[in-house]
């Protein structure tokens, strides 16, 4: 069984169909890139995965480890393992990174029906896999993202996905707003969480990105669809030639 | 379990109109006839065995409050009150002196205990984590008086306060036992004649606390006083009076509840402090009076005039409120900085859900050279509520070097509420420094969707952004009640979004 199933998706904002039909499969242990233009569709993919108001479903499925997801309410795909880094990490003022992460994770933890974290127990992990990303400590205590350069936004996400051990990780134009440097302290975070079970899904207008994350499929999305679909030299004949010959082809 | 996650599940089993307080007590009380006049006024001052001089202030007040009009500045609307149909005087009865619980009725007793008032000596607090460093909170104690309706039931700890010299009483009793102290102190900050509702109180005050910590000494414990409206149509009118001597501190805390009823209440307090040179006094209030129903029916309208006067040079008074009850509130605690180097300052959360109005906020008078203030207000409206924060900043003609630091945010819910900001400026010299920084905000659907995404409920992200937002006004208050507040917050907000 797949890990994920989109099949034959439809989606509407207000009046406006942007994704006309889109399918995609993502196995346990894979990482799938998917490229496109602006405005093809990729955010509102990973939207409409991670359960985001605003979108209409109108035709296809959605499945999760065989489960609708659709019929999910966001939090609760959160705790199934659903995961998403966003493009624009948030700001939450006077709330300190780490009771935001323990807040986060016990309440995924009680959805599961599994015990939460006592307070020390919770330190000592927390303390460990911020180590494993090299995030410094003093960076929990501070707001959420409040003042965060955009690498250290970009970081507290992946600290995020190690904490909260998900199945399926969909990176949302993590590359945006990141110099080379950060970009690539980044990337190494997130591939320091592949493992043979955990299936990502990397969202990027850019190639650059790839060179970082090593894809095992790419998918070319354009006006609502994915187009074509290959490995990884798909990204670089992209890169070569641009997306317009997709343009057409949609 | 964390504080957040436990607002949660106490916001799930209480809906908006399943307010927590609600209940009534059935006890046998006395009532004075419906109505204002002379003769009640009289009435009050007979059955609270008041001295002539206390029964001609009253009626002094009652006199001058007849040429007086309401005040319509505020921005908040309600039918005209009939002054007329309120009973001004209630109390539990039997009515004879009480010297101990036992004295009490049991019922009344069963009240305070369903609302969590430790009126019972060695009041344990429970499931309170001690920060490191601090004295374990279950072994604090708080001294505790208890109004009920008009008539204050209990107060604890009388002698461990009375060995340390503080008097801490009912103010009906500190008039008789004390009188030099409340006629030098009484209405020496807020005058009778000083605006309409005080002018009221000053005529029908009931009760209320009296404080008195005498030079030098610092107040062995928290002193606490919790206010309860049963009876149906009633006013309460309670008048507080603290006066910390000459390098004293205090610390006090206020509460307050009330049953729900379907028509509005009136509650029309004044409270007075007076720091003499180097006192310092904080004054912590959470209000949660009855906010009406989910339709805007019933509460408490809450007109209270809150005021603290620095006196002497190197003072402080620090007022700190949670403000989430009361249909509406119209209430301005403020500090007249008087004594040369003295300090005020402000932390307010105000909270309004449903219809409820606030018109609330703080003056800050300086009047002494090098007084400095600082006003920290956070307002947060939901629901179809309004939420007006109205303040001012005065520095006199001889207040050289005076300072104030001014922080107005306001966090809006949905988009049927409104938050407005009426900041009022005069510096009457030119070395005063005044900075107001003001800001409103939404709590946008990206945030609400981060935090959801990461496995919280719509509820929970509320919460955590709300608590968020006020983090730095409940640092202010003492802990016990700062985790109280931090839960009525989430109550408070209950059915705001979605």
């Amino acid at each position: 069984m797949a890990l994920l199933e989109v099949k034959d998706l439809k989606v509407r904002v207000e009046e406006r169909e942007i994704l006309h039909g889109l399918s995609l499969t993502v196995n346990e242990g894979e990482v799938h890139a998917i490229m496109g233009p602006n405005g093809s569709g990729k955010s509102t993919l990973s939207h409409v995965i991670a359960g985001k108001p605003g979108y209409e479903v109108t035709d296809g499925q959605i499945l999760f480890k065989g489960e609708d997801l659709l019929e999910m309410d966001p939090e609760e795909r959160a705790a199934k393992g659903v995961f998403l880094a966003f493009q624009y990490p948030v700001e939450i003022p006077g709330v300190a990174t780490m009771t935001f992460l323990r807040t986060a994770l016990n309440a995924q933890r009680k959805a599961r029906g599994e015990s939460e974290y006592s307070t020390p127990d919770f330190l000592k992990k927390v303390r460990e896999v911020s180590k494993s990303l090299n995030i410094p400590q003093d960076m929990l205590k501070r707001g959420v993202n409040v003042g965060f350069s955009g690498g250290e936004k970009k970081r507290n996400e992946v600290l995020q996905m190690a904490l909260f051990e998900p199945a399926l990780c969909i990176l949302d134009e993590m590359d945006s707003g990141l110099d080379i440097d950060a970009l690539r302290i980044a990337a190494d975070g997130v591939n320091a969480l592949r493992t043979p079970k955990r299936a990502m899904v990397v969202i990027t207008h850019y190639q650059r990105l790839l060179n970082y994350i090593i894809p095992d499929f790419v998918h070319v999305m354009s006006r609502g669809r994915v187009v074509k679909s290959g490995d990884k030299q798909l990204a670089l004949e992209l890169e070569e030639s641009g997306y317009a010959q997709f343009e057409e082809a949609a | 379990m964390p504080a957040v996650q436990e607002t949660v599940e106490r916001v799930k089993r209480i809906d908006v109109d399943q307010y927590r307080y609600g209940f009534e007590t059935l006890i046998d009380s006395e009532k004075a006839p419906k109505g204002l006049s002379e003769e009640i006024v009289k009435f009050i001052s007979q059955k609270k065995n008041d001295p002539a001089w206390m029964l001609q202030w009253r009626l002094e007040a009652y006199r001058r409050w007849l040429t007086m009009t309401e005040p319509t500045w505020a921005r908040v609307e309600y039918p005209k009150i009939d002054f007329q149909d309120i009973y001004y005087y209630a109390a539990p009865k039997p009515k004879k002196a009480v010297s101990s619980l036992d004295e009490i009725d049991p019922e009344i007793l069963k009240t305070y205990e369903k609302l969590g008032i430790p009126l019972r000596e060695v009041a344990m607090l429970e499931g309170i984590e001690p920060k490191v460093g601090e004295e374990d909170p279950a072994r604090r104690k708080i001294a505790v008086d208890a109004v009920f309706d008009s008539v204050s039931v209990a107060t604890t700890f009388k002698a461990e306060l009375k060995k340390a010299g503080v008097i801490f009483m009912p103010i009906s009793e500190a008039i008789r036992e004390h009188p030099e102290l409340v006629q030098k102190y009484l209405g020496s900050v807020v005058p009778t004649s000083d605006n309409f509702y005080a002018t009221l109180n000053s005529a029908v005050f009931s009760d209320g606390s009296f404080v008195y910590v005498p030079p030098g000494v610092r107040c062995p414990m928290e002193l606490s006083t919790y206010f309860r409206i049963n009876e149906r149509n009633t006013g309460q009118f309670e008048r507080t009076l603290i006066i910390a001597d000459k390098g004293s501190y205090v610390s006090y805390l206020e509460g307050c509840t009330a049953p729900q009823r379907d028509e509005n209440q009136l509650h029309a307090a004044v409270v007075e402090l007076v720091a003499l040179d180097d006192a310092e006094i904080k004054y912590s209030t959470v209000q949660n009076w009855y906010p009406g129903n989910s339709e805007g029916k019933g509460g408490i309208y809450n007109f209270v005039t809150k005021r603290g006067d620095c006196r002497g040079a190197h003072s402080k008074i620090s007022w700190t409120q949670v403000e989430t009850g009361s249909a509406i509130t119209w209430k301005y605690p403020s500090c007249i900085l008087r004594g040369d180097n003295s300090r005020g300052e402000f932390y307010s959360i105000a909270i309004s859900n449903g219809f409820q109005q606030v018109d609330s906020g703080t003056k800050m008078i300086h009047l002494g050279k090098n007084t400095s203030s600082r006003i920290i207000s956070k307002g947060i409206a939901a629901g179809k509520s309004q939420n007006t924060y109205r303040g001012l900043v005065t520095a006199h003609r001889k207040a050289t070097g005076a300072r104030n630091f001014t922080a107005c945010d306001s966090l809006l819910i949905g988009d049927k509420c409104g938050a407005h900001t009426v900041p009022y400026i005069e510096a009457k010299n030119s070395s005063a420094t005044f900075e107001h920084e003001a800001t409103t905000s939404k709590i946008s659907e990206d945030v609400l969707f981060y935090c959801i995404q990461r496995g919280l409920s719509q509820e929970e992200a509320v919460g955590l952004v709300v608590n968020g937002f006020v983090k730095d006004v409940l640092q202010q208050l003492p802990m016990e009640f700062a985790v109280e507040a931090q839960k009525l917050i989430s109550i408070s907000l209950e059915g705001s979004v979605g």
